[in-house]
C-alpha cells in the first residue's frame, strides 16, 4: 500500500519534535517532506545567546542534522519558503516553484520578530534576534563597528546586549518602560538587574521612545528619540517581541486570530491541516516557551499517527531566567495589589532580593533576584495552591529550612563545579547532566531523568536537577504542567481516577481502564499497582486483589534482594518477643542456612538471603504472622520500654504499641505506614519521625502525625492530646483511614498532609461523628483479613509463585 | 536444530504473569501476556542481572524488579534510552501446552 504523504512547512523545534514523536509511534505511516526557509537543519533556538556571545558554535546547538532526515527517509528542502497552499488540490508551492502534494499538512511556521515601523527600519545594520542569520549579522558587525543599540529591555534584548558586549561592542539598551524586564520583574528587581548589568559596562536609556533611525550611505548611523536627542548606532537590534507567523495559513483561508487557530488536538479549521509551535493560537493563547510547544508536539503526533487520544489543554508557565549569569525567577502575580500580603527580603549590597506575594494563605506570586534556588519550589506551591499558613514563618528562607536533610546548601546550580555529584543514588554529576542536556537536546525534567537517571530514584535532588536544567537552557525552561496525570497511560489525575472508581463503582482494573479510556491495553508498572490499591481501598471485600498488578515484594510477601534472594521479617507486635519465638527464628535460620540475621530499625528481626522456594516452608516453621516489611502497608509499631520497667516512664508504651499493632496490622496503605509509641517525652521510640507518633505524658498521650525519617527528615506535627489508650486507637485509626481514602498512591503521610493542610486533616479527625465513621470503615476493611504467610504456608495460596518449573 | 521441549500447560503460567524455568542453560523466565502469548527470555536483566521473571508484565514488556528497566518480550531489548539485550528463546503453544527451544 502506498504511504500517505505528510508535508511539514517550517523546520524548527516544535515541528521536528512532532516528527520525532510520529516516527516513534508509527514509523511507517507517512512519506514525510519538510520545507525549511533557513539554510540550516533543526537547531536549538534557545541557545542562540551563547552562540552570539561566542561560548558555543552552531555545531554545538544542532538538534537534528541533515543526516537525521536522510536516516529517517525524510525529504528535506532547505532554503525553500512555501508561498502558497492549494487546499483543493492539496499541494504546497515554494517560492522557487518546488511543489509537494500532501494528505496531511503540518504547519510549524513559528513566529516573526516584531519590527517597529520606524523610518529607517529597512537600513542595513537593523536586525532582529531570532535566527542564525541575525546572529551572523551581529557577529559580523561586532568585528567592524563600535556602537550597538538594542531596542527592548526584555529577556531577549538583554541577552543580545550581553552577547554584543562580550564581542567588544559599546552597547546601549533602549527600553520604553521605567525598568528592565517589566513584564517579569517588579521595580526593585528590575533596578538591581540594571545595576548589575551596568557594572559589566552596558548602558541603559529607560523611558525613551524611539522616533527614527538615521542612515548614512544606506547603513544605519544613529537612533533618534521623540525628545530630539540622538545617539550613534552602527548596529540596531530590535528585540521588542514576537508575533505568530500565520501569514501563509491566512492566505490559504485557514482561520487565524493572532496565530493559526487550533483545537485541543492541534487541528486547524481544515481537518487535513495541523499546526504546532509558536505559530498557533490555542484557546486564545500563543506560547513562546519550549515546554508547552513540546506538549503540543506530542498531542499532534498522536493524532497524526491516527491514535486519536490525548488532548492539549494549555500550559501554565513561569519564567526562570538566566540572564548573563544572573539568577532570576518570576511567576504569577509578582506585584501584589491591595489585598495581598507581601514578604520581602532585600540585601542591596549582597545583590539579593526575594519577594513573595501571599493572598488568602496561598502563595500567588514571586520574584527572586540573585538567588533563585527556591524558584521551582515556590512555583510548585503556587501551582498547587497549597495552604502556606503553617510554614509562612520559614517560607522566605526556602525549602532547606523546612527540615530538608538532603543536599542542603548545594543550591547555586550555576556555580557548582562540573565534578560535583548531584544524584547520590545514581552517581550522576552536574557535568554529566549538562552534557546530556546539550548533546541529547533535553528540555524537561522527565527527559533528563530518562537519559541520565538523575533524580529518578529517591527524588531528593529533583530541585537541583531542575535548576541545572534551567541554568543550562536559560530563559526557555518551563517546569512540568500543574495537573499531573497518574501516568503516561492516562490523562486523568490520581484524584479523578479515585473519584471515578468510587462514583461509578468500578470493581476491576480492566473496568476502570475501560471507563477512564486508558491509552494502553493493560497499563504500565506505575498505574497498575495504583489502580489495584484504589480499587481495594475503595471497595473492600468486593474487589478481587490482582497479584499481577503488585510489585514483586507484595506479590511474594517478601523483599527481593539484589541477588534475587528474599528477606523475611516476622511480625513482633510492639517489638516484644519471647524466648520461644526467638528459638523458632534461630532454628529456621539454621535449617534453611540463612546467611544473615539482622535486627531492623523498626525493632524486628530480618532473615536475609532466603531462597524464594523456601519461603512458604519458612513461614510455616516460624509460625509467626507476616511483618509486611515488604509492603505499602502498616509496617511496625516501635516502642520504648515504658512504665512497666523504665524508672522514667509515665505511660505503658509497650502495652499501647501492642494494642495498636494488633488493631491495625494487615492493612494496605498508599505507601508504607510506620508508628511509634514512647512512654515519656524523652521519646526513646523516636516517635517524632513516624507517620503516627505517640508520646506519653503524665496526663495522657500526645499524638503527632506526618513524620518521616527517610530521604528528607520531617518532624511529625502535633495533632491532638488525649487521655486514654482507647482514644489513641480511635484517633490513629481515623487518621490512617483518611490517609487510605484520600492520599495519592505512593504519597507518604507527610506529602499528603502538606498538600491538603493539617487543618483539613484535623477537621475530619477531630469531628466525633466523622472520626467514628472513618474507624468503622477501617474495621470493615480489616474484617476477615487473613495472614498472607499462613495462607501460603498451609493453604497453598499462589503456589506457582514459589515453585520453579524444570526441564 | 534444537528440539521443542514441552514445559507446562498454558494455565500454569498466570495471565500477565511469569514462571521460572530451571534449565541446563540457567534460569529462563516464561512470560504470559494478556493476549495469551508466551515468551521465554534468559532470566537476566542486561542492566545488573536482575531476575526478569520477578517483574511485572505489561503489554509485550516486562519491567525489571531491580531498577525498572523495561525489556521487550519479543526481542529482549531494553526500552530507550537504556541500551541492552537479553537472550530470547523460541516458544510455541500447541494444544494448550507450552513448548520452548533452549
Amino acid at each position: 500500500m502506498e504511504k500517505m504523504k505528510l508535508v511539514m512547512v517550517g523546520n524548527g523545534m516544535a515541528g521536528v519534535r512532532t516528527l520525532e514523536e510520529i516516527l516513534k509511534v508509527s514509523p511507517n505511516l507517512y512519506e514525510i517532506t519538510v520545507f525549511g526557509a533557513e539554510p540550516h537543519a533543526n537547531y536549538n533556538r534557545i541557545l542562540l545567546s551563547p552562540v552570539l556571545s561566542g561560548e558555543q558554535t552552531l555545531k554545538d546547538i544542532m538538534l537534528n542534522d541533515v543526516d537525521w532526515y536522510a536516516d529517517n527517509g525524510i525529504t528535506l528542502h532547505l532554503n525553500k519558503k512555501i508561498s502558497r497552499i492549494d487546499r483543493v488540490k492539496r499541494v504546497v508551492y515554494a517560492e522557487d516553484g518546488t511543489e509537494a502534494p500532501y494528505d496531511r499538512l503540518l504547519l510549524a511556521t513559528g513566529s516573526n520578530p516584531v519590527i517597529l515601523p520606524l523610518p529607517g527600519h529597512d537600513l542595513d545594520g537593523v536586525v532582529s534576534f531570532r535566527d542564525i542569520r541575525d546572529v551572523d549579522a551581529m557577529v559580523d558587525a561586532s568585528g567592524k563597528y563600535r556602537h550597538a543599540v538594542v531596542i527592548g529591555g526584555g529577556l531577549l534584548g538583554l541577552e543580545a546586549a550581553n552577547g554584543l558586549k562580550l564581542r567588544g561592542m559599546d552597547v546601549t539598551v533602549i527600553h520604553n518602560a521605567d525598568w528592565l524586564m517589566n513584564r517579569q520583574l517588579d521595580e526593585t528587581a528590575g533596578r538591581m538587574l540594571q545595576k548589575s548589568m551596568e557594572s559589566r559596562g552596558l548602558k541603559f536609556l529607560l523611558g525613551k521612545v524611539s522616533k527614527s533611525i538615521g542612515g548614512k550611505d544606506g547603513r544605519v548611523a544613529a537612533l533618534c528619540f521623540e525628545s530630539g536627542e540622538e545617539i550613534p548606532a552602527d548596529l540596531v537590534v530590535m528585540a521588542v517581541g514576537i508575533r505568530p507567523n500565520d501569514a501563509l495559513a491566512a492566505s490559504a483561508g485557514i482561520h487565524c486570530n493572532k496565530g493559526i487557530v487550533v483545537n485541543d488536538t492541534m487541528q486547524t479549521y481544515d481537518p487535513r491541516i495541523y499546526a504546532v509551535g509558536e505559530c498557533v493560537s490555542h484557546r486564545g493563547v500563543a506560547y513562546g516557551l519550549v515546554a508547552p510547544l513540546f506538549e503540543m508536539a506530542k498531542v499532534c503526533a498522536n493524532h497524526l499517527s491516527m491514535m486519536g487520544i490525548g488532548r492539549y489543554t494549555g500550559s501554565v508557565a513561569s519564567t526562570k531566567l538566566k540572564v548573563t549569569g544572573i539568577d532570576l525567577f518570576s511567576a504569577g502575580d509578582f506585584e501584589g495589589d491591595g489585598d495581598a500580603d507581601v514578604i520581602v527580603m532585600y540585601d542591596a549590597a549582597g545583590g539579593i532580593y526575594k519577594k513573595l506575594v501571599i493572598r488568602d494563605d496561598k502563595l500567588v506570586g514571586t520574584v527572586l533576584y540573585g538567588d533563585a534556588a527556591d524558584g521551582s519550589w515556590y512555583f510548585q506551591l503556587l501551582r498547587e495552591g497549597r495552604n502556606v499558613a503553617e510554614i509562612r514563618g520559614q517560607l522566605m528562607y526556602g525549602r532547606a529550612h523546612l527540615g530538608n536533610a538532603g543536599h542542603q546548601g548545594q543550591t547555586q546550580a550555576a556555580a557548582m563545579p562540573d565534578t560535583m555529584e548531584v544524584c547520590g543514588c545514581n552517581g550522576i554529576t552536574k557535568g554529566m547532566i549538562v552534557k546530556s542536556i546539550k548533546e541529547q537536546g533535553l528540555f524537561t525534567l522527565d527527559e533528563v531523568r530518562k537519559h541520565t537517571k538523575a533524580s529518578g530514584s529517591c527524588g531528593s535532588c529533583t530541585g537541583l536537577v531542575e535548576q541545572i536544567l534551567a541554568s543550562t537552557l536559560g530563559g526557555d525552561y518551563s517546569p512540568a504542567p500543574q495537573t499531573k496525570p497518574l501516568c503516561g497511560c492516562t490523562e486523568h489525575t490520581h484524584e479523578e481516577v479515585r473519584a471515578a472508581i468510587r462514583d461509578h463503582k468500578l470493581l476491576s482494573i480492566p473496568a476502570a481502564m475501560r471507563f477512564l479510556e486508558w491509552r494502553t491495553p493493560d497499563g504500565c508498572p506505575s498505574c497498575r499497582p495504583a489502580l489495584n490499591y484504589y480499587l481495594l481501598s475503595t471497595w473492600p471485600h468486593e474487589v478481587q486483589d490482582d497479584p499481577q498488578s503488585r510489585f514483586i515484594n507484595e506479590r511474594a510477601h517478601a523483599n527481593i534482594q539484589k541477588d534475587g534472594t528474599y528477606s523475611v521479617v516476622p511480625r513482633m507486635f510492639g517489638g516484644i518477643t519471647t524466648p520461644d519465638e526467638l528459638r523458632r527464628i534461630a532454628d529456621v535460620a539454621d535449617k534453611y542456612q540463612v546467611p544473615m540475621v539482622k535486627v531492623t530499625g523498626g525493632q524486628r528481626i530480618d532473615l536475609l538471603g532466603v531462597k524464594k522456594a523456601d519461603l512458604p516452608a519458612i513461614w510455616g516453621d516460624l509460625g509467626m504472622p507476616s511483618g509486611h516489611a515488604y509492603g505499602k502497608a502498616l509496617r511496625t509499631v516501635k516502642t520504648c520500654v515504658g512504665s512497666e520497667f523504665c524508672r522514667f516512664g509515665t505511660q505503658d508504651s509497650t502495652g499501647l504499641g501492642i494494642a495498636l499493632e494488633k488493631a491495625l496490622w494487615n492493612v494496605w496503605t498508599p505507601h508504607k505506614f510506620k508508628l511509634a509509641v514512647s512512654g515519656c517525652p524523652r521519646n526513646c521510640a523516636e516517635a517524632a519521625i513516624k507517620d503516627v507518633g505517640i508520646i506519653g505524658v503524665d496526663s495522657g498521650w500526645e499524638i503527632f502525625v506526618g513524620g518521616n525519617g527517610g530521604i528528607k527528615t520531617e518532624v511529625a506535627v502535633f495533632l491532638v492530646k488525649v487521655k486514654t489508650a482507647e482514644e489513641v486507637l480511635e484517633y490513629t485509626g481515623a487518621f490512617l483511614q483518611l490517609y487510605r481514602e484520600e492520599a495519592r498512591y505512593l504519597d507518604r503521610t507527610v506529602h499528603w498532609v502538606q498538600r491538603v493542610g493539617l487543618e483539613y486533616v484535623k477537621s475530619k479527625v477531630m469531628d466525633e461523628a466523622c472520626r467514628k465513621a472513618l474507624n468503622e470503615r477501617l474495621l470493615f476493611a480489616l474484617k476477615g483479613e487473613k495472614d498472607p504467610w499462613a495462607e501460603r504456608a498451609s493453604e497453598g495460596v499462589e503456589k506457582h509463585e514459589f515453585e520453579a518449573l524444570a526441564v | 536444530m534444537t528440539e521443542w521441549i514441552k514445559i507446562c500447560a498454558l494455565e500454569e503460567i498466570p495471565s500477565m504473569g511469569t514462571r521460572v524455568l530451571e534449565s541446563g542453560k540457567g534460569r529462563v523466565g516464561l512470560f504470559r501476556t494478556d493476549a495469551d502469548e508466551v515468551f521465554a527470555l534468559a532470566d537476566r536483566c542486561p542492566h545488573k542481572g536482575g531476575h526478569l521473571s520477578q517483574g511485572m508484565v505489561c503489554g509485550q514488556r516486562v519491567s525489571c524488579p531491580m531498577h525498572g528497566w523495561s525489556i521487550g518480550l519479543r526481542d529482549g531489548t531494553a526500552a530507550a534510552p537504556d541500551v541492552g539485550k537479553t537472550d530470547t528463546y523460541p516458544v510455541k503453544i500447541e494444544g494448550g501446552m507450552v513448548f520452548v527451544q533452549i
